[in-house]
């Protein structure tokens, strides 16, 4: 299916996202505020990682409510091996791979047995089982830090260029982000992509048409988990400490807010929807109204106000913000971008 | 290591049982009839202890004042949320639920902050419950043997109400088939609000009495709710059978894990080290018992029989 | 008459041009302070305790510390090294504090200090005093006002060796503290420890471990519970019939922030520690009345060790003149701790903790009828900390 540009809202609105995330540090730099940096490689992480839930959850209405957990892997193997004094990203990356694909196909074969009889909240529950067992697993390692969490003392080097740098680390993140985008394009327009989508809408029809769907999920599963794995290690980067909190199953649980929020079933939806949220976090904690009492209530209790605000986007703005915009006409072809 | 330890150890494993079967008991039934994933009757035990622990702190430090606010009080919360919030939600996809009531989560987390503050709440058991029972030769103390007779009684209440009672009747046919139950005539909407108000009664219930024992404070919902959604799902949604053995089950495993895996585990490890695993392990088992269920039985241990 | 009015606005002009020049040099640009401590959960009342006592010498003083205008950004840590870490991240990028203050826990001060230290922020440490800090990873940057981990521990150990207890079991949460705090009363404690139990520092029902103490029934049970925790821990204590049974020796679980809570299941309780609001000298005394009438309620240690936080800072900003950017002369100045400390005796060891006398504590009832502490003992005096020989400062 080739995909001219078209200019629609969704379009423009994507075009000035990506663009705008692209001239942050140039941004922040010509403020000198470096805390922007920080802010915004923190929103390109989630946007990372909600990209990668998306594949399954948007696409493949595979509601997994623990890849909070591949987070985690990713952030513990730079942790534990910087710990241990290798400091050489490609090490690092290595090894934060082949764990995190060894624990998606194991856990995603056992999870997706259950998707089988329909009645998704199977699927949940037993998302959330494996990331709570991987959460206290964790807790349990006293030698890295245990539930007090792992100072890493050296971000990666990875040979060419350090993560020491803030910008550097943004510019990688930027672009791992750009590729991911792409690669997940490629695969929902391919075939791929169509089968997990018929899986979707009526998984008996599809296996009657020959299709072996469960090797189709579980290959969606374990690279959701990679696209994951990999949000991690840059998480872990950017704050230089790895705990058990990373895999929390709020976490999980806010992956979902920012897909659901940016748009379900879109691609750049996730991005949106982190940005929003991460930004929304940001603002309200520091917003000034100039009413002590108001401003109190806001800066101190913002959580509950994002609670109040997911509900609201569940009721009413079902489409999301991405999702609410007009796609524009149909195409020929059928569906728009 | 005396079997009188261990004895004790094993009430209190029921002790704790009882407490999530109190909630589970609530959860399970909104799920079987409503088809509704409800993330915030973890925030209605949280209420539930606010309540009470006001209750408690105005009235002069009356244990009843404490169980006349809560119970009451948290039923109508949980109705008023109901109507207002997540009636709309029933007809609505899961992932849609848990969105919401995880929304709410935050919310009410926020709500309790604000008015009671960040720091802790506290009350004390009542007076008359206050001493101890002499239990294997070991000193138990009375008040926990106190929730254990409350959540058996509540229990054979429940059991009563749903296997001998109209209203019960018509709950359980709500379990099973609801579309039909509707085409009966009977007001389903009025059904479903008071299950919901039920279910808020006995969260409400659970967390008075263990008011007294833990820290009232924000956030204290989660841990429980994750606990109450491993026992409904290893249980049986819709279970009320599923939610008590489930509760049970779960309530033991996790006690006498955290007691005796860390004696275990120091045979071989460093103490400190032994100290951390233990617990976590023992938290492990639990989803490691919903996981083999759910591959195996996805239906859960004792299902609602249907037809 | 023309040169009488050039006289006149000669003079005037000049006494403008002296009162603004006068007024820029008395205005420095107002000193950020981030103050971070465990604000929620169980925990708060200690991080409250801090803030409110650090906020009563600033707000004494009109908002200033050192005659210089403070701005004090407070943080609530949440008892979370993450959330910490990233609220220390955001106070010094986009706050630009040249202080950070509070930490109340153990396991927040490990994820935090090297994050600020190595940035060249000062670390008034007011609470949390973990052994790594104190020995090997010591930071020029950093000043402890409150105690070493272990020392509070030690005197108990101290006590309980004069009372000839044989057998005792240790116990406390799993964490850096809980494991300093058991150590350092095994130091002092010269007889035997039968069992040392630690349990997950976010469980509040000791029910599974207490029947554990029952079985074994030592001569004394030594324990370190902070916080809620101690609440929780002394009222199922007493709610186990223990209470009176075994002889409870505790550090930091039975003071000014967990009394209200725990009142009449506390009495009897022996603690070790630096401070306790009878002590009788000038700036003590006017610490707890100001204290008492504000806040209408005792406070406890960790209002003492922030009060003196707040002092030692007030002392040094005036000795720099709030010239925050000479960070050697900071340090000079805050070195000298030049300022009358609500515990007596205070000066600072080579690691930058204190060293100060340890009393021991039993709770009883003050002259009010309120439950509080009663100082029964000095087993230590001067007494630095053990780690001081290993931080190459």
């Amino acid at each position: 299916m080739a995909s001219g540009f078209t200019l629609t809202p969704r379009s423009v609105f994507a075009v000035l996202l990506l663009v705008g995330l692209g001239l942050v540090p140039l941004i922040s730099g010509a403020l000198a505020q470096p805390f922007y940096v920080t802010l915004f490689t923190r929103i390109l992480v989630f946007a990372l990682a909600a990209l990668g839930l998306n594949l399954i959850l948007g696409y493949g209405a595979l509601v997994s409510f623990g890849h909070a957990m591949y987070m985690g892997i990713g952030a513990y193997a730079v942790g534990i091996l910087a710990h241990h004094g290798v400091t050489n990203g490609w090490a690092q990356l290595g090894a934060a791979m082949v764990v995190g694909a060894a624990v998606a196909l194991a856990v995603g074969l056992i999870c997706l047995r259950t998707t089988r009889e329909g009645g998704g909240m199977a699927f949940i529950m037993i998302t959330l089982a494996f990331a709570q067992m991987m959460f206290f697993l964790a807790v349990s390692l006293r030698a890295y830090g245990g539930d007090d969490g792992l100072p890493i003392s050296v971000r990666s080097d990875f040979g060419l260029f350090s993560l020491q740098d803030p910008n550097t680390l943004y510019y990688l993140s930027y672009a791992l982000l750009l590729a991911v985008l792409l690669g997940m394009r490629r695969l929902i327009d391919a075939r791929f992509g169509m089968v997990l989508r018929g899986c979707k809408s009526n998984e008996r029809r599809m296996a009657a048409l020959g299709f072996p769907t469960l090797r189709y999920k579980l290959a969606a599963y374990v690279i959701s988990a990679l696209v994951c794995v990999l949000a991690g290690m840059l998480l872990a980067n950017l704050t230089r400490f790895v705990s058990p909190s990373y895999m929390a199953w709020t976490v999980s649980g806010e992956l979902i807010v920012m897909i659901v929020l940016g748009g379900l079933g879109t691609l750049i939806g996730p991005v949106a929807g982190a940005t929003a949220l991460l930004l929304l976090e940001e603002v309200l904690s520091s917003l000034k109204f100039g009413l002590p009492w108001l401003d109190k209530l806001i800066n101190q209790h913002w959580l509950g106000l994002i609670g109040l605000f997911i509900v609201f986007v569940v009721l009413v703005m079902k489409r999301g913000v991405y999702g609410g915009l007009p796609a524009g006409p149909p195409t020929a072809k059928g569906r728009p971008k | 290591m005396t079997t009188g330890l261990f004895l004790t150890q094993l009430l209190n494993g029921v002790q704790l049982g009882v407490l999530l079967f109190l909630l589970a008991s609530g959860l399970t039934l909104v799920f079987g009839i409503m088809n509704f994933v409800n993330l915030t009757h973890g925030s209605l035990y949280m209420m539930g202890a606010y309540f009470a622990a006001a209750g408690y702190n105005a009235f002069d430090s009356s244990f009843l004042a404490a169980a006349l606010v809560a119970i009451p009080g948290t039923m109508l919360l949980g109705f008023v949320v109901e109507r207002l919030a997540l009636a709309t939600l029933y007809t609505r996809d899961h992932l849609d639920q848990v969105l919401a009531t995880f929304g709410l989560i935050l919310f009410f987390n926020e709500v309790v902050r604000a008015i009671w503050g960040p720091a802790s709440v506290y009350m004390n058991v009542p007076q008359a419950l206050s001493g101890t029972v002499s239990l294997f030769g070991l000193p138990y103390p009375a008040y926990r043997f106190a929730i254990i007779t409350v959540g058996l009684l509540v229990g054979l209440a429940l059991y009563l109400v749903i296997h001998r009672t109209r209203v019960g009747m018509l709950i359980r046919a709500g379990a099973s088939n609801p579309q039909m139950v509707s085409a009966l005539g009977v007001d389903i909407k009025g059904l479903n609000s008071l299950v919901f108000a039920l279910g808020a009664g006995l969260a409400g219930l659970a967390g008075l009495m263990a008011g007294p024992i833990v820290s009232v404070q924000s956030g204290m919902g989660e841990p429980i709710l994750i606990l109450t959604l491993v026992v409904i799902v290893t249980g049986g949604i819709g279970s009320i059978r599923g939610a008590f053995y489930g509760a049970l089950i779960v309530g033991i495993v996790d006690t006498i894990g955290r007691a005796f895996l860390p004696m275990l585990l120091r045979e071989f490890l460093e103490r400190s080290v032994a100290q951390a695993m233990g617990p976590a392990i023992a938290s492990m088992l639990i989803y490691l018992l919903m996981a083999a269920v759910l591959a195996l039985r996805p239906q859960g241990l004792f299902p609602v029989r249907h037809g | 008459m023309l040169r009488n009015f050039i006289r006149t606005a000669a003079a005037a002009a000049a006494a403008l041009a002296t009162t603004a020049l006068l007024a820029q040099a008395q205005a420095p640009a107002p000193i950020k302070i981030g103050f971070m401590a465990e604000l929620s959960g169980p925990q708060g009342a200690l991080g409250q305790d801090q803030y409110d006592a650090f906020m009563l010498v600033v707000e004494r003083n009109g908002g200033r510390l050192g005659g210089v205008p403070v701005q004090v950004i407070r943080e609530d840590s949440q008892l979370k090294p993450d959330v910490a870490t990233q609220i220390v991240q955001k106070l010094i990028e986009k706050d630009n504090v040249s202080i950070i203050t509070g930490i109340t826990f153990s396991n927040v001060m490990m994820a935090v200090h090297k994050p600020i230290t190595e940035k060249g922020v000062f670390l008034i440490g007011s609470n949390a005093g973990p052994a790594p800090i104190a020995g090997a990873q010591c930071s020029p940057f950093q000043f402890i006002t409150s105690w070493q981990n272990d020392n509070q521990a030690e005197v108990v150990g101290r006590y309980a060796t004069d009372k000839g207890y044989k057998r005792v079991i240790g116990m406390a949460p799993n964490y850096q503290a809980g494991k300093d705090f058991v150590a350092g009363f095994k130091r002092m404690y010269k007889g035997e420890v039968i069992d040392e139990i630690y349990t997950p520092l976010n469980q509040p029902d000791f029910s599974a471990e207490l029947a554990q103490v029952a079985a074994k029934n030592p001569d004394a049970i030594y324990v370190f519970y902070p916080g809620g925790l101690g609440v929780n821990f002394i009222r199922q204590y007493q709610q186990a019939g223990l209470l009176g049974k075994i002889p409870l020796l505790s550090s930091s679980t039975t003071d000014g922030s967990t009394l209200p809570a725990q009142q009449a299941a506390a009495l009897g309780v022996i603690s070790g520690t630096f401070w306790g609001p009878d002590f009788n000298n000038p700036a003590n005394r006017q610490f707890v009345d100001e204290f008492e009438k504000k806040f209408n309620r005792i406070p406890s240690q960790y209002a003492a060790q922030s009060y003196d936080a707040a002092q030692l800072l007030d002392s040094a900003i005036a000795k720099v003149r709030g010239n925050m950017a000479d960070k050697n002369a900071f340090r000079a100045a805050l070195k000298a701790a030049d300022f009358k400390s609500v515990r007596g005796n205070f000066r600072f060891n080579t690691n930058h903790f204190p060293i100060q006398d340890q009393h021991i504590f039993e709770v009883a009832r003050d002259a009010k009828g309120r439950v509080s502490l009663k100082t029964i003992a000095t087993p230590l005096k001067d007494h630095g900390d053990a780690y001081a020989s290993l931080c190459k400062m």
